[in-house]
């Protein structure tokens, strides 16, 4: 089985628990505004690697997962291409490797095949952008209707994941966004942490070789520390 | 039985010098956390205070406070120095004041000469008068280098050789001055001497006696020092503060009389822990009073100056002395030897402030106590300021009791040293072999004359063939240029001192070096698997630069493809310096390591077929070039554990630098996540790693407003550098560098 692939980093440290090897698939559905992987939306381009192949790879850097680190698969949309993630994850679990999926829950919604995805993985890790269907269709092109389904299958499965939402200055660092994405989240139990990432620019130059205009060009980058204060206004403590 | 060693496990160690067996019978392992350690006293504080002025001072006046033209250093050619005599712990100065810097010219009276007026000082005509019926190391040197020797150090194929000042990288066995006194160890020299006297008078013993009346003679000096600071150095240490004292005077006594350019301090930590053991049970000293000590004694060490050139700063860049100190690592017992002193002495870079000497070295095993391991993670992330080397790969050769002199040789303290043997730059090479023999730059005959590679492609095989020719006749030139070096070396500036601190019997090893390993890698990749075409110099017909069609894999993302023939290279360059028998047995070994002169090499080597520019920097010691890791940090790591310990048995230096968000959002977690990163990378029996957890932009700011930043440490190939102390070049190498920062 193939996967199109943007690229692979030997060392995350910061997708998951511990160090993990990094997956980037190619292509995906949604045109987030402030996205800062515009390379890995294009389906068609990215190289083409055999299972086998990345199972290989990422085998080398199992002297470094230790105790809880492993491999996180992200994109691009990894659910664009369940097949293939469900076959890597399956070899790596067979290996005993930790797998994590970083999704937007948008790429698939074949129920039958997300559950056989999940049974091979371990964490995962859920982009919960915006709390309307108007701020969805608005700065992602995508649907909230589509994530809440995604949410309830988690729900349904079991699955512990995480939830990550960007804070962008004057659209989601608000207290009211913040209180309202804790009040959002309470109903599922198998939610480990909430992190809350700051909004950031490095990916301007990637836009200007792309050629495309990158939409929140004029926003400014959110301060870590002012992140860091919006912690509080989740009212529990999964951090 | 010396009334001294009351307390201690009794053993041979009683009745031959036996510092190890010393070490294992009495030493008690700690693997609790760091929560015992005492923060500075307020007298502790006061000293660092004062100590700070002068660097202060010494940094307006430009990198030398004073130094002494009149006086040439030796042991007993001082009045006794201090840096607050009421309020010191632990005493004793190169000099007579604190950080004036006395003149050596025993290495050579060029580089003293030159190096005092460097500063804007005349060496006096005392010294030039009393050098003027005196052979130096240098002279000896170039009485005897053959033309093709000149000629490869003058376009820069090899650098930095010990030629002109102290050859260093000796390590003393200073431990033995504190336990047995130097009564003691005088005893046993002249046992040896007398039994060698009995044998054949070849030139082996001959020139062994006279070593052996050497030491002798400085072992009495050493006694003398001590005397003219009012102590009593003849008998064993009766207490810590004395073992430590003793210790230092033994160091001490070393860098008046030489000046290495490493002059490492070994493994005392552990060592000096079983004299604080003691203390402590006996209510002699609290935790706090330990600490104390062991501050003043790093003090001490924080002043070590020795007097230096602008163009050895280049090659060596930031004033350094490499007073490598050895920290933790596993008995061969399977206790560790990490101690409660492991984690003192690590402290210290909070009680004094982070600094770049002492040289903190840890050696890594995976069996090393989890407490430990993070304690010196979250040091390494706080500070900036220690490395790690692999004790597990470096146990099963060397025993549990060796040390790392400069930044990663390892070598049995006391009873194994090395000859230093700078390095050899293996880019120049490639180049060399590519144009007849020729260098590249100067456009003069170095190698033998040969036919230029002729054809506009480079072919691997063709290249190949031609390194094939041309190595090992630099393999050759190499190993007897350090042949000459180590032979004059011994006859006119001979370690004294630190030779009497270890057996008469030592095994030696010479450690060759090489610069410039991953661009002769990526070079070689570029021909193979991309299109190289030669671009030659109109006037002179030399291949001068490349342009590369297509693409490669570059060193450092984990690809066999090229990784491979960075193995490959280095086997072959290590078997061929094999051929050539050194001086006096030596074992040849080798080390990947450039300090900072991968900046010099690299202005000294003109465009190379991987696409690198005439006159940009290598990259340092094994590291991949800078930008061309494009999977990561882990993956560059991979590609490095790759090299062979067994054919750089002298070392393999790696220098990674990430930005502190990309190792973890919290600071436990980044804690957690450098232990994993160093368990990984060491079970893979990588050899060495310098950890570096800071932004590109605070060494921008640093670059721009030096003053603002005095005391930014910074990891660079081997060793730890204040920031500010490097040249503007060096400056700007290391911002370059990969800083790992993939979010």
């Amino acid at each position: 089985m193939l996967g199109r692939i943007h690229s692979f980093q030997s060392m995350g440290a910061v997708d998951g628990p511990g160090l993990r090897y990094v997956v980037f698939m190619q292509g995906c559905p949604l045109r987030c505004a402030y996205c800062h992987n515009p390379d890995t939306w294009d389906s068609s381009s990215g190289t083409l690697y055999e299972v086998d192949e990345v199972v290989k790879k990422i085998l080398r850097y199992r002297p470094y997962f230790q105790k809880n680190g492993g491999v996180t698969v992200t994109g691009g949309e990894p659910l664009l291409q369940i097949d293939f993630i469900t076959q890597l994850f399956k070899r790596l679990k067979e290996e005993g490797i930790h797998t994590a999926l970083d999704t937007s829950g948008i790429g698939c919604t074949d129920t039958e095949k997300i559950k056989k995805v999940f049974s091979y993985t371990d964490l995962i890790l859920c982009d919960v952008k915006f709390l309307s269907e108007g701020g969805y269709q608005e700065y992602c092109r995508g649907s909230f209707k589509t994530v809440c389904s995604f949410l309830e299958l988690m729900k349904e499965q079991k699955k512990p994941f995480w939830v990550r939402n960007v804070i962008v200055p004057g659209l989601t660092d608000a207290k009211e966004h913040i209180q309202k994405l804790g009040a959002f989240l309470n109903q599922y139990p198998d939610l480990e942490k909430i992190e809350l990432l700051p909004f950031r620019k490095l990916c301007l130059e990637k836009y200007q070789t792309l050629g495309i205009s990158f939409p929140f060009e004029k926003v400014p980058e959110m301060k870590s520390d002012d992140v860091k204060k919006l912690y509080q206004y989740l009212d529990r403590n999964i951090n | 039985m010396f009334t001294q060693w009351a307390g201690f496990v009794p053993g041979e160690w009683q009745k031959e010098i036996n510092v190890r067996e010393f070490i294992q019978k009495n030493y008690t392992p700690y693997e609790g956390n760091e929560d015992f350690l005492c923060s500075a006293t307020k007298r502790t504080e006061e000293l660092m205070h004062k100590l700070n002025n002068l660097f202060a001072l010494e940094r307006e006046f430009g990198g030398v406070l004073d130094i002494d033209t009149q006086t040439v250093t030796s042991l007993l050619n001082y009045k006794p120095g201090y840096l607050d005599k009421e309020n010191e712990l632990i005493v004793g100065l190169q000099t007579d004041r604190p950080l004036k810097r006395g003149v050596n010219p025993f290495g050579g009276l060029k580089m003293t000469r030159d190096a005092c007026k460097a500063y804007g000082y005349e060496l006096s005509r005392k010294v030039e008068d009393e050098f003027q019926y005196r052979t130096t190391h240098n002279d000896g040197v170039f009485r005897v280098y053959n033309e093709t020797t000149k000629a490869a150090r003058h376009c820069g194929l090899i650098t930095g050789l010990p030629d002109a000042y102290g050859r260093g990288r000796i390590i003393g066995d200073y431990r033995r001055v504190a336990l047995y006194g130097i009564d003691r160890l005088i005893e046993e020299k002249k046992k040896d001497k007398e039994a060698i006297g009995e044998e054949l008078m070849d030139v082996d013993n001959i020139r062994q006696l006279e070593e052996l009346f050497q030491q002798i003679n400085f072992l009495g000096k050493l006694k003398e020092m001590a005397e003219m600071y009012g102590f009593d150095i003849s008998k064993p240490a009766q207490n810590a503060k004395e073992a430590v004292q003793w210790l230092y005077f033994g160091y001490l006594g070393s860098i008046k009389e030489q000046n290495g350019a490493a002059m490492s301090l070994g493994r005392i930590t552990t060592f000096l822990d079983v004299y604080f053991e003691r203390d402590l049970k006996n209510g002699v000293l609290t935790e706090s009073e330990v600490q104390e000590i062991m501050d003043d004694f790093v003090i001490k060490l924080r002043m070590a100056r020795h007097l230096r050139t602008p163009d050895y700063n280049e090659l060596f860049g930031g004033d350094p002395m490499w007073i490598t100190e050895a920290i933790g690592g596993m008995g061969e017992d399977g206790r560790t030897l990490v101690t409660k002193n492991s984690y003192r002495i690590l402290h210290t870079l909070y009680n004094l402030g982070t600094s770049a000497e002492p040289n903190l070295t840890v050696l890594w095993s995976n069996d090393l106590p989890e407490n430990f391991k993070r304690y010196c993670a979250k040091v390494s992330c706080e500070t900036d300021a220690i490395q790690y080397e692999n004790d597990d790969l470096m146990r099963p050769k060397f025993g549990d009791d060796y040390a790392i002199a400069c930044c990663v040789s390892a070598m049995r303290v006391g009873k194994e040293m090395q000859f230093f043997g700078a390095r050899a730059n293996l880019a120049k090479l490639l180049l060399l072999s590519l144009n007849g023999g020729k260098d590249e730059k100067k456009n003069v005959q170095v190698g033998p004359v040969s036919e230029s590679y002729t054809e506009e492609y480079l072919d691997y095989d063709k290249v190949i063939t031609l390194l094939d020719f041309y190595r090992p006749w630099m393999a050759k030139m190499y190993a007897n240029t350090m042949n000459v070096i180590h032979y004059m070396h011994d006859k006119y500036a001979y370690e004294k001192t630190q030779m009497a601190l270890h057996d008469t019997k030592v095994h030696r090893y010479m450690s060759f070096g090489v610069a410039g390993m991953s661009v002769l890698a990526d070079s070689l990749s570029a021909i193979k698997y991309a299109k190289v075409k030669c671009i030659r110099d109109k006037e002179t017909g030399l291949i001068s630069d490349f342009e590369i069609e297509g693409e490669y894999p570059a060193f450092g993302n984990d690809d066999d493809r090229v990784d491979s023939i960075a193995c490959e290279q280095m086997e072959l360059f290590f078997k061929e310096l094999q051929k050539t028998p050194l001086y006096k047995d030596a074992e040849h070994t080798l080390s990947i390591l450039t300090i900072t002169s991968n900046v010099v090499y690299g202005k000294k080597t003109g465009s190379t077929p991987d696409g690198r520019k005439a006159g940009e920097a290598f990259a340092p010691g094994a590291n991949p070039m800078h930008g061309r890791e494009k999977n990561g940090a882990l993956a560059a790591l991979n590609s490095i554990a790759k090299i062979s310990y067994e054919y750089c048995k002298d070392g393999i230096s790696n220098t990674f630098s990430i930005v502190p968000e990309a190792l973890g959002k919290t600071e436990s977690e980044r804690i957690s996540n450098l232990v994993a990163l160093l368990e990984g990378y060491f079970a893979q029996m990588a050899h060495h790693i310098n950890v570096n957890v800071l932004n590109r932009e605070t060494l921008l700011e640093a670059y721009e407003n030096p003053e603002k930043y005095p005391n930014l440490t910074i990891r660079v190939s081997g060793y730890a550098v204040n920031f500010y102390k490097l040249t503007k070049e060096q400056q700007r190498e290391v911002i370059s560098r990969t800083f790992h920062q993939s979010v």
